[in-house]
């Protein structure tokens, strides 16, 4: 037999009665994205193909930076949320921990590289 | 139990039988190009480090960017996000209590279909040609 109380076998596994919140955050992230979508692809699509320097410089300016910064914390942030709504529909208890703890950590990394690179090239090019 | 009809009750429907509807299918879309977007992030934000490491590392993930791999990393990238934003703006749309009639939510889901295909395309000639 199992030493657990019935109770504790459902608990996890209904409404946590939080769930709005995420469902909020993903609608207001995403009116954000729909602006920062064309004008991030506007700007990688201007960057692509510069040599060395000029890309540097490129991203020293406020508006690709700007853009770039924006869409890729508001969008990894989106992304966090979307990958848990994927994660709650087909993961259970221990692998569920796992993966969100996967996908937090993970995105947070992805922020902290871009965000490092932008604010490097920024100083280089005040350097400059 | 010898007079129980086995051969022709109605079945449930089975996803190897059963045509998913357009919305089903654009619906699956938004969570696989939403997920499968980490690709061309992850590219690009490799690059972006890269730029700041050092010019062997930014020749390295320049040519990956470059490279016909970076080439279809990058346009299924753009695709996916343009798919994306598209059935998110529609999500908006059905959050207002809209575009929820089957007829409706059809029709929205191949102009979220053309549209993905359509402003990739544009994407690329403004690349290529602008």
């Amino acid at each position: 037999m199992r030493y657990i109380t019935p109770r504790k076998a459902a608990q996890g596994l209904g409404s946590a009665h939080s769930g709005t919140a995420d469902h909020w955050f993903i609608t207001v992230s995403s009116c954000a994205l729909v602006l920062l979508v064309p004008a991030f692809l506007l700007v990688i699509g201007n960057a692509i193909g510069l040599p060395h320097p000029e890309l540097v410089a490129y991203f020293g300016r406020p508006y690709p930076a700007l853009i770039t910064a924006l869409f890729i914390v508001v969008g990894m942030v989106h992304f966090i949320k979307g990958t848990r709504i994927m994660i709650d529909d087909y993961f259970q208890h221990t692998a569920r921990k796992v993966a969100i703890i996967v996908s937090v950590v993970f995105s947070w990394a992805v922020i902290a590289a871009a965000v490092f690179a932008l604010a490097k090239m920024t100083l280089v090019t005040f350097a400059i | 139990m010898a007079d129980v009809n086995r051969g022709n009750r109605p079945l449930s429907p089975h996803l190897q039988v059963y045509r998913l509807p357009m919305a089903a299918v654009t619906s699956i879309m938004t969570r696989i190009t939403g997920h499968a977007l980490v690709a061309g992030i992850l590219l690009l934000v490799w690059w972006l480090v890269a730029a700041v490491s050092g010019p062997r590392a930014f020749a390295a993930a320049d040519w990956v960017v470059r490279s016909w791999i970076g080439f279809i990393v990058l346009t299924g990238s753009a695709w996916a996000l343009w798919f994306h934003t598209l059935a998110g703006i529609r999500h908006l749309f059905y959050d207002s209590g809209q575009l929820l009639r089957i007829e409706e939510a059809e029709r929205a889901s191949w102009a979220i279909i053309i549209g993905s295909v359509v402003l990739t395309l544009l994407s690329l000639i403004l690349f290529f040609f602008a």
